[in-house]
């Protein structure tokens, strides 16, 4: 099978789209970002091939004729399973890794110690992670961040004055980097066998026959990818060839539109960026303007104002919406944030005001930048990471209609991709146009099937 | 009348962003025209002695939300462009059929040519006052252009405007500027009594009405705090400058005030006092008037200076209004106001003078550091001079 | 990279203007040469030349700071002696370097002015620029204020001002400053000089009309306007240099060339772009370099007019020799309306055959700037043609960030590139035919 990848370094999280032939999405996959970009991307990459052969099982899954409703149930065990392995694999690279390092001269004095409590939370985590446990609202799906929540609590737990919290947490971030930075087998191959015996057991033994062979099937299926497009911008040269990179600019709005096909106008509110985007009815941009200098007005702006009212980020939103009174936010610099906010506090305006002033000022900000790029045209999409608060979205819909009348306004929970989306089809219309050329096909920068 | 009342009638014209009164008055006087002009300086007589009410544009003042606005503007550039960008997009600014834009800075003269593209059917010019002060030389090029605006004029108003006509409004504008005059010397002499929050209201109010109501409402409000009750506090006596285009929200006087300090002069209302001296009223009034720009002019950051150390004039204003110390304010972004500070400010520690300075923008939102800034500065004048 | 004996003989002339200059501006206390500063924009070199006076340009030792990458330490200097961060970097790099000792970019001390020639052409800024150096140096100043052309001409009345201030204050000022009376003859042969260097210059300029253009009209073109804007017009030496470049860039022509850049000859032309806006100066090259790698020329450019607009059927006329003056001072790009700057974008845009209008919105300087993005709007609008936006400052190296940029400017080219695959704009380049794309079934 043929297949085609978009893949999105972003400057918080690195995205992967693959694309059939038929421009259907295979698998995605995401991850934080890392200076080391090659292998940002090529996780990405390979997670979104994992999710590429979930979806060739559910494929194949689909066909068996008996057991539907439990083939279901069967496949999101397989996924957990799976996911669990992954997780495994680098907590026990986590482990080995801290565990060297405590052996290292500069803990001689209290390395026996230290060896064992180190020992004692790698236990504790890893039995975290092979019993079920009632979810304890993880902020992210990150294996960083999630290893990193649980570690810093259980070392405050154990730690003492000869091993203090903040040796613990040391040792931690030091070894982090070296575990994100590593080549490891996180592949569909290397664990789905262990995921795959985990998940039969007593209530689908008569099924475990056909359930291998459909997992065996699905895994048999040869995926090559034929080409990949690359995008995102930093400091340094993406690891693609150059002329397998396309602007983010670009696959943002070819992404956009594919997600929405009526889309004419895109807003991206990213963590750092914002972007106006006008694309025409084959997703080409014909226009766009950004604010990247400043990050007034960016994902990044409403993680301070979080942090500075103990909040998580996806709380700001309901509690703005909560708002009775208007309250005017004139500048939505970073900078300043904190001391506004503390300000107005002390001036005895409420929280609930404070966040829906805030919001409506981001909008507002937005709603120059679409103006400058040519205005808002029917459809209307709104992606990035912001699209998910209501508030801002409620602040959005609000400005549109007095500025522009009636917009149909697109929003989807997986906005995250749009990138990479954009820059997998772009990938697929760049091997069309050269087949259309006659050329023959081109092997992709990563080579073969994974 | 107590000034009280005054002051509200003003308060009521300053938060307007309707435009109300000027559409009050264009309804009253059926088919006489009003023209808009930006700060700094304009020849109001011209407009007025044409029958036409000149109206003073001094952009959103942070009263209105900036939406269209901000689109021709970008971030680096300071706020008036955009917020009178947004009064016209938003159809406040329909009710005038011309506008007027000075040599004040590039902002402001480029301003002039968007206007041209996004209004072309609405008159607008950009005037070019002389930087040359020899009459027969900066002085004939004024007149000549004043002379061009006459006649541009003329045809807007749909009539002539004769010397006669051009006289009586000298002589109009002459009774304001006095009355003005009489305002700050009050503030200079009784700063507790024409309190500059109050102060600015009433100048403001120049800007949208006809000139003998503002003539008079200024007459009333002077005479009418030299009546009342007011107790005087020991506050720092200072100057505020730099404030002479993209105006301080009123919330950033009231917060000067309130952390200790008179204001006993500023230049924020400098467009209606350019000329410090009467406009004279006999022969040629176009002459008359570049006779009173190239003489009379007000030292400004805008305003080349070729006969003086342009920083005198502000060490004679502290020593004329016994000010104890100077208070710059500039909007961000301002060439004019912040090229010139420092040149003021070094002069100023060569004299001794203490100063502060912050910068704002017209939409301020909250005036915490400057109130601290302000505060620790009075508190410091207070306590270091020598009374 | 070849070296022809053509090519190349044009930089050597200018280098060698260029250090003769200096060599003179170093050695004016001895010679009693008196030195004027001035400005660019509305820049009276063939009168200064006629009382051999030695003219001296901060603009240009701002630029030269920027792309020695010293300005970054005088604007922090001129921040420390209490300018903000908001004004105009041109200003602060001068402040900076004269606090820092006043040292040229040849590496010697520059003479201090004996006038500031304060030509208020185009930019209010250079009012208080002379102000600040005024209390510096505390020499005299003369001011020749050119009135701006509100309403898109250069009036009569207007004209009659420039001149009348030529005449009544400037002039005497130079008699009295050189010792020398007015020469009006020997004015008029710099004037005849200048006009037969700007017919060269007009026609290099206008050589990037050719596909594929063998120059780059913008970082290319702020090395060919040096002479014509500085110390030289007016000079035998302009006219040499005008025409050894006009020989070089017709063998370009031939040749079937394109321009050189600083790796050498430049790839295969993908992309004609017009450009409004300053160039950045302390990243100069790595800016250039983003164009040239995705085969983007500058066809033309409003910054290369800045110094005055010769493409448009002026020339300095010998035989009105004030009033000439006065008009080449009136029609400097910044000293237009921005409706006629839009006029001459749109021409540009059009005659030129270009992809699309950049600009290049510079923080500091607001003479450029204000307006800019109503003029974009006009510019898509009147031409059809797609404009893109890039922001950067002309010496403060804080407001350059190449990622930004680039990525900007990519998304920009690549856009152009993706609508003339799809055919759906209504002049598709001669290189590129009509594609029609199709996702596979």
């Amino acid at each position: 099978m043929n297949v085609f990848c978009g893949i999105d370094l972003g400057s918080t999280t690195t995205k992967a789209v693959l694309l059939d032939e038929r421009g259907d999405i295979l698998g995605r996959g995401i991850t934080n970002s890392r200076s080391n970009y090659f292998l940002a991307a090529e996780i990405a990459r390979e997670e979104a091939f994992i999710g590429a052969r979930f979806t060739l099982i559910d494929r194949e899954l689909s066909r068996l004729s008996e057991g539907e409703k439990q083939s279901v149930g069967f496949r999101k065990r397989l996924l957990t399973q799976f996911r669990k392995q992954q997780i495994l694999s680098q907590l026990h690279s986590l482990r080995d890794k801290s565990l060297e390092e405590a052996e290292s001269d500069r803990y001689q004095e209290i390395r026996k110690v230290l060896h064992q409590k180190l020992s004692h939370i790698f236990v504790t985590m890893e039995e975290g992670i092979r019993r079920p446990r009632l979810n304890a609202g993880k902020k992210s799906d990150f294996f960083r961040d999630q290893a990193s929540s649980e570690y810093s609590r259980l070392a405050e737990s154990v730690a003492e004055e000869s091993i203090p919290f903040e040796l613990l947490m040391s040792i931690f971030d030091k070894v982090i980097i070296l575990v994100e930075n590593q080549r490891m087998d996180l592949t569909f191959e290397g664990n789905i066998r262990t995921a795959l015996s985990a998940c039969i057991d007593g209530d689908n033994a008569g099924l475990a026959d056909s359930y291998e062979q459909a997992v065996a099937r699905a895994a048999a299926i040869p995926l090559t990818e034929v080409r990949a497009i690359g995008t995102g911008y930093g400091r340094q040269r993406l690891p693609f060839p150059k002329d397998m990179i396309r602007s983010e600019i670009l696959c943002h709005g070819l992404g956009a539109n594919i997600s929405f096909p009526g889309t004419a106008t895109v807003l991206d509110i990213g963590g750092q960026d914002t972007k106006a985007i006008q694309v025409d009815a084959r997703g080409i941009v014909t226009s766009f303007q950004m604010n990247d200098r400043c990050a007034a007005g960016c994902g990044r702006y409403l993680g301070y104002i979080a942090d500075e009212m103990n909040l998580g980020v996806h709380e700001l939103g309901p509690m703005a919406m909560t708002s009775t009174r208007h309250v005017k936010i004139n500048s939505t610099c970073t900078v300043f944030a904190g001391a506004e906010l503390r300000d107005r506090l002390t001036m005895g305006q409420r929280r609930e005001d404070i966040l829906a002033g805030l919001h409506r000022a981001i909008i507002l900000r937005a709603m120059a930048l679409l103006a400058r790029s040519g205005g808002v045209s029917n459809e209307f999409t709104f992606t990035g990471g912001v699209a998910n608060n209501q508030a801002a979205v409620a602040a959005l819909r609000k400005l549109v209609a007095e500025n522009y009348g009636e917009r149909k306004l697109n929003i989807s929970p997986d906005s995250i991709y749009t990138g990479a989306l954009g820059a997998a089809h772009f990938a697929l219309r760049a091997e069309s146009e050269s087949r259309e050329e006659g050329a023959s096909r081109v092997e992709s920068a990563f080579g073969g099937s994974p | 009348m107590r000034p009280e009342e005054l002051v509200e009638f003003a308060d009521g014209l300053y938060h307007d962003t309707e435009f109300s009164a000027p559409r009050a008055w264009r309804e009253r006087n059926n088919g006489r025209k009003a023209i808009g002009y930006l700060p700094i300086y304009a020849p109001r007589e011209l407009i007025d002695a044409a029958g036409m009410l000149p109206v003073g544009l001094l952009g959103g003042r942070g009263l209105i939300e900036i939406i269209r606005g901000d689109a021709y503007y970008q971030s680096y550039i300071c706020q008036i462009p955009r917020s009178t960008v947004e009064l016209a997009l938003s159809g406040r600014y329909d009710f005038m059929d011309g506008f007027l834009f000075p040599s004040t800075c590039d902002v402001i003269r480029n301003l002039s040519g968007v206007w041209k593209v996004l209004f072309p059917n609405k008159y607008a010019h950009y005037l070019d006052v002389p930087q040359n002060f020899e009459k027969a030389i900066g002085g004939q090029y004024y007149e000549r252009e004043l002379r061009h605006l006459r006649k541009d004029l003329e045809g807007l108003a749909g009539r002539t405007i004769s010397d006669d006509d051009l006289r009586a409004s000298i002589a109009r504008y002459n009774q304001n500027r006095q009355a003005i005059s009489e305002l700050f010397e009050l503030r200079n002499a009784a700063p507790w009594r024409a309190l500059a929050t109050e102060s600015y209201l009433i100048l403001y109010a120049g800007c949208l009405l006809p000139v003998e109501e503002h003539t008079q409402l200024v007459r009333d409000y002077v005479a009418a705090v030299k009546q009342a009750d007011r107790p005087m506090r020991d506050n720092a006596r200072v100057l505020l400058t730099g404030a002479f285009c993209e105006q301080p929200p009123l919330g950033l006087i009231r917060t000067l005030e309130m952390a200790g300090c008179y204001i006993v002069w500023d230049d924020m209302s400098i467009g209606r006092r350019w000329l410090e001296q009467d406009v004279g009223l006999t022969g040629d009034p176009i002459e008359a008037l570049s006779d009173a720009f190239l003489q009379h002019s007000i030292t400004t950051a805008v305003k080349y200076e070729p006969t003086i150390d342009r920083t005198i004039p502000l060490r004679r204003l502290v020593e004329g209004a016994r000010a104890e110390g100077v208070v710059f304010a500039a909007p961000s972004f301002c060439d004019p106001a912040l090229l010139e500070q420092p040149m003021l400010t070094q002069a100023l520690d060569r004299a001794g003078v203490p100063w502060t300075a912050f910068k704002y923008s017209e939409n301020l939102g909250q005036f915490q550091v400057i109130r601290e800034q302000a505060g620790t500065f009075a508190d410091s004048i207070k306590l270091w001079s020598e009374s | 990279m070849s070296h022809d004996t053509i090519k190349d003989q044009s930089m050597f002339k200018q280098k060698e203007m260029i250090a003769g200059h200096f060599s003179k501006l170093a050695t004016a206390k001895e010679t009693g040469r008196k030195v004027v500063y001035t400005f660019v924009p509305g820049n009276l070199t063939e009168l200064l030349l006629s009382f051999d006076l030695l003219p001296v340009y901060p603009e240009i030792n701002a630029l030269q700071s920027g792309m020695r990458k010293k300005s970054g330490a005088y604007v922090t200097e001129a921040e420390k002696y209490g300018h903000s961060e908001d004004v105009c970097a041109y200003v602060k790099s001068d402040i900076g370097m004269l606090k820092s000792g006043n040292i040229g970019p040849t590496g010697e001390k520059l003479p201090p002015p004996d006038l500031l020639l304060l030509s208020y052409t185009g930019c209010f800024t250079f009012m208080k620029w002379f102000e600040l150096l005024k209390r510096e140096y505390d020499c005299p100043v003369v001011m020749l204020h050119v009135p701006y052309q509100g309403d898109g001409t250069m009036t009569p009345d207007m004209r009659k001002y420039v001149v009348d201030q030529i005449k009544g204050e400037l002039i005497p000022k130079l008699e009295q400053l050189s010792g020398k009376a007015y020469d009006e003859d020997r004015l008029k042969e710099c004037l005849r000089r200048s006009a037969r260097a700007e017919d060269d210059l007009v026609w290099v300029l206008e050589s990037a009309r050719h596909r594929p253009s063998p120059i780059d009209g913008y970082f290319g073109g702020v090395y060919y306007i040096g002479p014509i804007f500085t110390a030289f017009r007016g000079t035998e030496d302009a006219i040499d240099y005008y025409r050894l470049l006009r020989a070089e860039v017709a063998d370009r022509i031939t040749k079937g060339l394109g321009p050189i850049t600083p790796e050498g000859q430049m790839g295969p032309e993908k992309y004609r772009l017009v450009v409004e806006g300053p160039p950045n100066w302390t990243h100069f090259n790595e800016f250039w370099k983003m164009f040239y790698d995705e085969g983007a020329v500058v066809v033309a450019s409003t910054y290369t007019r800045v110094g005055g607009v010769y493409d448009l059927g002026f020339r300095h006329d010998p035989e009105r020799p004030l009033e000439t003056l006065a008009d080449y001072c009136g029609g400097c790009y910044t000293n237009r309306n921005l409706p006629s700057r839009i006029d001459l974008l749109c021409k540009y845009v059009t005659e030129y055959q270009a992809d699309g209008l950049l600009i290049n919105s510079i923080k500091s300087c607001n003479s450029f700037s204000a307006g800019q993005l109503m003029m974009m709007r006009e510019v898509e609008k009147r031409t059809g043609k797609p404009a893109g936006f890039v922001e950067t400052d002309l010496v403060d190296p804080r407001y350059f960030s190449a990622a930004n940029i680039k990525n900007r400017l990519e998304s920009y080219l690549q856009m152009i590139e993706q609508k003339r695959k799809g055919g759906t704009i209504s002049q598709s380049p001669a290189s590129e035919g009509v594609r029609r794309l199709e996702v596979l079934p």
